[in-house]
């Protein structure tokens, strides 16, 4: 039923001009992304962007509004099923049973993908060891911390030895050892040549763990690339964080006209982007301007990201 | 390979063995406590006047087993079915796999339809010593049973699926009373006045009552036993073609 697995050449998620409408909202407009075998793809934006919208698609559990849509080679409304069967998903909010031990949360999933009994139990006990739970396999999940929590999920999309992981925010809301660790395991994997698509709107996150991404911003993407390259493409190497202990900035940017390439103005401090900073501060003292403090610091995928969606909040 | 629809009943099973004792209660002792209670009471005061040609504790036995099966049937596809579409979202981790949204369906109905045989057969064991089985086609009283619990579980699948609010407890409190009052478990229901009598014959539980009350006392039914088996498959059938949409729906958005 299911056709050959795709060639390398071949994106094992394509995407066309995607469109996601939930009445009258638009959530996914005209997006196009192509997944390849082995990548570890991003999809970066702000809350609302409609990222979990398009993972949503890719994982044939919400049928596109519009666009062409072709997953492992297949249509995900004919072959829904199929696609399934070769994806590990972790959702956002993990969907998993509170009720049931952890070990039975793993082999009742399990067997939806027709897995025998005792392959499942075997899979089970594998899992937990992999994501460090082997010793909470008798517990139940209502009793597991947010971190457990979530490596429970990883382990569960993992049971079915996918060949694409769905990961829907895998880390917010773990604290740094937890977030580590799940990075670690989700390294592991890409090493064994699983392919990874990922939302996140942690930078830290994409840059750790995406060889490619995409930045969303009202269900559009507005740019493509590796982290390096978005870098190098929409911010300058460097980043000098200048403050003057002062809540009036504007006066202190006036004086700044022309250093660097271009400046921001926050309520604290005054953001100057240059292609190298350390030839910054010698030109400041020259202009009169005596700064409580400066930070001369490399650019980062966070200064790209609100540069292309911007500081205003935005609400789910 | 097991029918996706087989791995998602081993799912309800498995959640069952975690919490089969806390519905004993309401499953078993408080359906056998019910039936002996009125049994015996009322049962005193309607036998004195020799009004129906059976004991009154053998004449409601029947239908207070399909009665059984009705109130498993509710709870189960009340709560249950909510906290599996919008709370924990057991549904939507089923639907990544897989699984098709039918199989959650039947996977979901066949362990009520279990659930319900079970409580009912256990109930039909209770009826044994008190004389209340005169008949072997009681044997038939947990199948009926089930499918009591499948045709009022299948609109509530659809109504629990999609409601938010807090109207469901509501909901499942006035399903409950009115086939209480109007199914003829406890009184024939041609004791009621008309237009009141007539409020029975749509319900489902008047038809299992029916069924199983025939079936225990070895007597005949009100209408031929293929409409009444007939009514039921049409809620059920009825109650899966408002569900799978509704599924489909809160599945993928």
């Amino acid at each position: 039923m299911s056709p050959a697995r795709p060639s390398s050449d071949t994106p094992l998620i394509d995407a066309r001009g995607l469109v996601k409408r939930f009445g009258d909202r638009i959530a996914v407009d005209g997006v196009d992304v192509a997944v390849h075998a082995g990548e570890a793809f991003g999809f970066l934006g702000p809350n609302g962007a409609g990222k979990t919208s398009t993972m949503r698609m890719i994982g044939c559990v919400s049928p596109p509004s519009g666009g062409e849509l072709t997953v492992l080679g297949m249509d995900p409304l004919r072959d829904g099923a199929a696609i399934r069967a070769r994806f590990g998903v972790c959702p956002q909010d993990d969907h998993l049973d509170p009720e049931l031990t952890t070990g039975d949360n793993l082999t009742t999933y399990a067997r939806y993908f027709g897995i025998s009994r005792r392959d499942a139990r075997r899979r089970a006990a594998e899992l937990l060891d992999f994501v460090q739970l082997g010793e909470r396999a008798g517990s139940k999940v209502s009793t597991l911390s947010g971190g457990m929590k979530r490596r429970l999920a990883i382990a569960r999309a993992l049971v079915n030895d996918p060949d694409v992981i769905l990961l829907d925010e895998p880390t917010t809301g773990l604290d740094p050892q937890a977030r580590h660790l799940v990075w670690d395991r989700l390294f592991r994997l890409k090493r064994r040549g699983v392919t990874l698509v990922v939302t996140t709107h942690y930078m830290d996150e994409a840059e750790q763990l995406c060889d490619r991404l995409v930045i969303m911003d009202a269900g559009k993407i507005v740019a493509e690339g590796s982290p390096p390259s978005l870098i190098e493409r929409y911010c300058t190497k460097d980043v000098v964080e200048l403050r003057f202990g002062d809540d009036a900035l504007e006066p202190y940017a006036d004086k700044l006209e022309g250093i660097g390439d271009r400046l921001e103005v926050l309520p604290d401090r005054i953001l100057l982007y240059a292609a190298d900073g350390d030839t910054v501060a010698p030109v400041l003292y020259g202009r009169d301007l005596a700064p409580s403090g400066v930070l001369v610091r490399r650019a980062g995928l966070e200064d790209v990201f609100l540069r292309l969606t911007g500081r205003t909040l935005v609400e789910d | 390979m097991a029918h996706p629809s087989v791995a998602v009943l081993e799912y309800h099973l498995v959640s069952y063995r975690r919490m089969w004792r806390s519905t004993l209660f309401s499953s078993f002792a408080m359906p056998v406590l019910l039936f002996v209670g009125v049994g015996a009471a009322v049962g005193e005061y309607v036998d004195r006047g020799d009004a129906l040609p059976v004991p009154y504790l053998h004449y409601i036995a029947g239908g207070m087993l399909a009665f059984t099966g009705m109130q498993v049937a509710i709870t189960e596809s009340g709560f249950p079915v909510q906290s599996y579409m919008t709370w924990d979202k057991v549904y939507h981790g089923m639907a990544a796999t897989p699984v098709r949204v039918a199989d959650i369906l039947a996977g979901h109905l066949l362990y009520i339809a279990l659930r319900v045989a079970a409580a009912s057969a256990a109930f039909l064991v209770v009826m044994v010593p008190f004389g209340a089985v005169g008949s072997a086609w009681a044997v038939l009283t947990p199948l009926v049973a089930a499918l009591v619990g499948l045709s009022v579980a299948a609109p509530m699948f659809a109504y629990s699926a999609s409601v938010t609010g807090p109207y469901l407890m509501t909901v499942m409190r006035f399903a409950t009373m009115v086939m209480t009052f109007f199914s003829g478990a406890y009184f024939p229901v041609d004791q009621l006045r008309e237009p009141l009598s007539l409020v029975a014959y749509p319900l489902p539980l008047w038809h299992g009552v029916e069924l199983c009350r025939a079936a225990a006392l070895g007597t005949g039914t009100a209408w031929p036993v293929a409409a009444h088996v007939g009514v039921l498959a049409a809620w059920f059938a009825g109650g899966l073609a408002l569900a799978h949409p509704r599924f489909v729906k809160r599945l993928a958005t």
